[in-house]
């Protein structure tokens, strides 16, 4: 989460609200500080768990197995593959949801969460009804133009896109809810039209919102299994991702998935600290 | 400024709900009630093998309906997650494997009380949508390349199987998928997303509806047997013993060979 806060951090001076002085903060209240703390352990110790049982003497070997490379390659390019899908199509409807005014915009939005709330599992089977091979898109998509989605990395992304957009969605809604619409407004003023101002105003005003979104976004992408293994199936170097590969290595030996899922944690963080010092020093 | 904060938060609360909200669903077994009668009584956990879920259901009926007072909870899932749930200290108070290695691992550790028993055997068939619309007769046939196929993940049984099939007959496969357990390579015969997949014929039996079983004559060489155990850590020994003995019934055998098992 910290990240998000650099990023909102960052539009503060574009706002343009004055910032308190940090010397005024005082003591931290212990009511704040207690629940805080116990959060954080509650998040940090599983990760501890899994350094704890790490076998660190075996892990050049485990690391350089090739299929371990594969499926670290296959996830980090279907999640930003998923991630690029969802920026296209979620950034347009977090803004229609957030600046038109339509009958049934309460149950769209709730529409949205819906992949939140499934089981991926059900994502997936979902997915396999609509674009399947027997599905209510697929049979048209097969029989029109030859493509079959499920089994293919294509379905990976389409998987991990389902289950990750709303991420993406009620972050960049939040972002678009809470800035300024006056600088919209003025350019509205001032004869530039609605595209204009989106593409000229609104956008450069929430990139910070959208950035985070499009982070949570890819982080949950990368971490898909359910609607994954169930809708693309698991075959390596197709589309066996870490995860699937995790929870089939936990079949057989459970060094082996923590050392696999230590590797996509290590690469997953570093990937995301790399961007946020980016975000921080661009303007 | 205070109106962005608040509604980023309670962005990122109404987050965090949702992702508590799917998590969790973890049963817990109630532990036996350690009643000092004759009977037994309380909660017997069953971890059993996915491909046990339709007889073992109808065995724990059975069981409920001869020992009143009973109670007969089931976690189904793939042997291997089974075992390794076990020696991770899951509160089971049995456990039926779908391949002794399986069982292995949870007696290896020192987690299994006594000598696990093989109870029944299973064999592979091809599944095949229902009524056969490719007119598949063997494991040749499966080998079209236009064939879509599931098989198992190797390190599941119902995979390893497959393997040791496919080997015997000397037959080079090409799967699309890999599925983590026997009823997931099932569904996809189910669904129509694949045109065949190497299952238990007890699993092809349970599917009748959507699913026709093709036997094979190399599945003979790879009988998988299925070993139950009482487990050594069960919060309810008395009740556990009773349902093993209530499995190696004839009774329980009836249901196990009805579904379509052999016995051992």
């Amino acid at each position: 989460m910290s990240l998000l806060d650099d990023a909102g951090a960052a539009t503060r001076p574009e706002i343009g609200v004055s910032s308190h002085p940090r010397r005024r903060a005082g003591r931290v209240p212990l009511a704040l500080l207690v629940p805080a703390a116990l959060g954080l352990l509650f998040l940090v110790l599983p990760l501890v768990g899994l350094l704890v049982r790490t076998p660190w003497t075996t892990l050049p070997q485990r690391l350089t197995e090739p299929g371990v490379l594969t499926a670290l390659g296959l996830s980090l390019q279907t999640a930003t593959l998923a991630t690029l899908l969802c920026l296209a199509l979620g950034v347009p409807l977090a803004w229609l949801l957030a600046r038109v005014e339509f009958p049934g915009r309460r149950l769209v939005r709730a529409l949205v969460t819906v992949p939140l709330v499934l089981p991926p599992v059900v994502g997936g089977v979902a997915l396999l009804l609509v674009f399947g091979r027997r599905g209510l898109l697929g049979e048209w998509l097969d029989a029109s133009f030859g493509i079959t989605l499920p089994f293919t990395t294509s379905g990976v992304v389409l998987a991990e896109a389902f289950v990750a957009m709303p991420f993406l969605i009620i972050a960049v809604e939040g972002a678009l809810r809470g800035a300024d619409t006056r600088y919209e407004e003025a350019a509205a003023t001032l004869g530039a039209s609605r595209w204009t101002t989106f593409t000229h105003v609104t956008l450069p005003l929430v990139a910070p919102g959208i950035a985070a979104g499009a982070v949570l976004c890819w982080a949950r992408a990368l971490g898909e299994f359910g609607a994954t293994i169930t809708f693309a199936g698991n075959f390596p170097g197709r589309t066996q991702t870490m995860p699937l590969a995790v929870y089939l290595a936990l079949e057989t030996d459970l060094e082996a998935a923590i050392v696999l899922s230590l590797i996509l944690l290590v690469v997953s963080v570093a990937i995301l600290a790399s961007l946020r010092d980016r975000w921080i020093t661009s303007p | 400024m205070a109106r962005r904060f608040r509604t980023t938060l309670a962005g990122f609360t109404a987050l965090a709900v949702v992702a508590l909200s799917g998590c969790g669903g973890d049963d817990t077994a109630e532990p036996g009630s350690g009643n000092a009668s004759p009977g037994v009584s309380g909660t017997v956990t069953v971890f059993a093998a996915a491909s046990l879920t339709e007889s073992f259901t109808t065995i724990g009926k059975d069981f409920e309906a001869a020992n009143p007072g009973v109670k007969v909870t089931f976690s189904f899932a793939g042997s291997s997650a089974l075992a390794t749930q076990i020696n991770q200290g899951a509160p089971a108070d049995v456990f039926a494997s779908a391949a002794p290695a399986n069982m292995k691992a949870v007696t290896d550790a020192g987690n299994g009380a006594g000598t696990p028993t093989t109870f029944v055997r299973n064999q592979l068939v091809i599944a095949v949508p229902k009524g056969n619309p490719d007119g598949v007769t063997g494991l040749t046939d499966l080998t079209k390349p236009d064939a879509k196929v599931a098989l198992c993940a190797e390190q599941v049984p119902c995979g390893a199987a497959a393997k040791k099939a496919l080997d015997a007959a000397s037959v080079k496969l090409t799967p699309v998928t890999l599925e983590q357990d026997v009823k997931a390579a099932l569904s996809k015969v189910k669904l129509g997303e694949v045109d065949a997949a190497l299952v238990y014929r007890t699993d092809a039996k349970a599917a009748t509806a959507d699913v026709d079983g093709i036997e094979f004559p190399e599945s003979a060489g790879a009988i998988n047997d299925y070993p139950i155990v009482v487990l050594k850590n069960a919060p309810n020994k008395t009740a556990a013993q009773a349902f093993v003995d209530h499995v190696l019934s004839d009774t329980g055998r009836s249901v196990l060979t009805s579904a379509g098992f052999q016995a051992p």
